[in-house]
């Protein structure tokens, strides 16, 4: 094993350890996105729901809730001085970003196991969509990671780091809400789940995800000098 | 040293705004379709073009920070965006005049060229709250850039998603092969946006003029050890 990838892997086994441990971010995540589904139930007034508002109301959710993990995401690294043993390390610092994109990969993959089904459960007809729809969230999932990632880093060395999130990660995911839930919105139609440029959309997600993740890979560096 | 050239960049703006409004309006024609109305094209297009190129640049100027660890290239890069924002205002306010005119309704939701850049206005306005957010002056500049960098990147991607969902109502004169433009409605387009870019190169040289001057200011204050009234700013990088 390179040095880099025992970093990476002692990083993200960190975070997952001590995640599972004090069960700080997920279990807040999920119980938001189900309290967001009930709040959408009663604020649309509607109890089944298809087409380009389920993908709406899945998305939006999926993200405020995402934003919420996000927040958290180096709390840790600066109230316990993470960052600086990550300066001390002779590692890459890039693998930092690696390893926490991963990490919060993995939360949102566990948070989407979890909200999905229920949000399945309370407005769907049919889960025939539910099997493409998960590469669709693997996808935007990843871009989320990266840009979350590299905002919350920023974020939390500031002193607005629960503002600074939402309002500077929002606008920068648009590009990857309009294309996820332009590929979902067939997929949850009635009547069937239907393909309407799901390729197209899947393209423009993988672009995005490959963008952000260049970029993130590339900028992270500068953000742990000090 | 920034206020060199200042002046007849100053003079060259105002000539060639003065000339490209003249065009506009006793030279190129009144379009068949959409009447008068249609000569807000010749600043609005312009005003977006000179605006998002603004952004761009500012990201090259925050990688030129990065790379060098001179805060100079820090200041081009903030100045660089707060003038675009100021641009984009305007981009907005003409583009809702058009639609008004000849669509019918100030804002238009399925209208990619629209959405796109609010998407990318918004983003940019948070630019302020994210800078002044980190106190540690040196700290600020390298997150401010990378900011810009990041989005920088986000423009065009952004135009990319926006027009995958689209409709065609947005005019796209320029999407034929050879422009769709008569020669002297063309002449009169090159010139405003000759003019607009002027401006903003002179805006930006103005900026940064005035804040080289008053960290002048500061730093004699200093070296004569009388502070400065009111307390030091904390409104944008200083220039040396």
């Amino acid at each position: 094993m390179t040095p880099s990838r025992a970093a990476f892997a002692a990083i993200l086994g960190k975070d997952l350890r001590s995640e599972l441990r004090t069960l700080q971010s997920l279990p807040a995540m999920a119980l938001f996105s189900i309290t967001t589904f009930v709040i959408f139930r009663f604020g649309l007034d509607r109890t089944s729901l298809s087409g380009s508002l389920a993908a709406g109301v899945l998305w939006a959710t999926l993200l405020f809730a995402a934003v919420l993990g996000i927040n958290r995401l180096f709390v840790a690294e600066r109230e316990e001085g993470g960052f600086d043993a990550i300066r001390l390390a002779p590692i890459d610092r890039s693998v930092l970003f690696a390893a926490k994109a991963a990490a919060l990969l993995v939360y949102l993959l566990a948070l989407e196991l979890i909200a999905v089904p229920i949000f399945a459960l309370f407005f769907l007809d049919s889960v025939a969509g539910l099997a493409p729809l998960a590469l669709i969230l693997l996808l935007a999932d990843l871009g989320l990671a990266a840009t979350g990632t590299l905002i919350s880093s920023m974020a939390v060395n500031s002193r607005a780091r629960d503002l600074l999130v939402p309002l500077v990660l929002l606008p920068l995911v648009v590009p990857l809400m309009i294309a996820a839930t332009g590929a979902t919105d067939p997929l949850l139609a009635v009547g069937g789940p239907g393909y309407h440029r799901f390729g197209t959309w899947l393209m423009v997600l993988g672009l995005y995800d490959l963008i952000f993740g260049l970029v993130g890979y590339a900028v992270f560096d500068f953000l742990l000098e000090d | 040293m920034y206020g060199k050239g200042l002046r007849p960049l100053s003079i060259a703006t105002v000539a060639a705004l003065a000339v490209s409004l003249s065009l506009v309006f006793f030279y190129a024609p009144l379009d068949a379709d959409q009447g008068f109305i249609q000569k807000i094209f010749y600043l609005h297009v312009p005003l977006a073009i000179t605006a998002l190129v603004g952004f761009v640049v500012g990201g090259t100027f925050a990688i030129a920070h990065l790379r060098s660890g001179n805060r100079k290239w820090d200041a081009y890069s903030y100045v660089s965006i707060h003038m675009s924002v100021i641009f984009g205002v305007a981009v907005l306010i003409t583009g809702s005049i058009w639609a008004k005119a000849s669509w019918g309704h100030w804002w238009v939701w399925d209208e990619p060229t629209l959405v796109s850049f609010l998407i990318v206005f918004l983003m940019y306005a948070t630019y302020y709250p994210f800078r002044y957010a980190i106190e540690d002056p040196e700290r600020q500049a390298r997150y401010a850039s990378v900011f810009a960098i990041t989005a920088g990147a986000f423009v065009p991607l952004n135009f990319i998603a926006v027009r995958m969902a689209q409709s065609l109502v947005h005019p796209r004169v320029f999407a034929t092969a050879n422009g769709g433009l008569p020669g002297s409605m063309m002449l009169t387009f090159l010139c405003s946006l000759a003019a607009i870019a002027l401006l903003w190169m002179t805006l930006v040289k103005f900026e940064l003029t005035a804040k080289s001057a008053s960290g002048q200011v500061k730093r004699l204050r200093r070296a004569l050890d009388a502070p400065a009234p009111g307390g030091a700013s904390r409104i944008a990088p200083e220039v040396s």
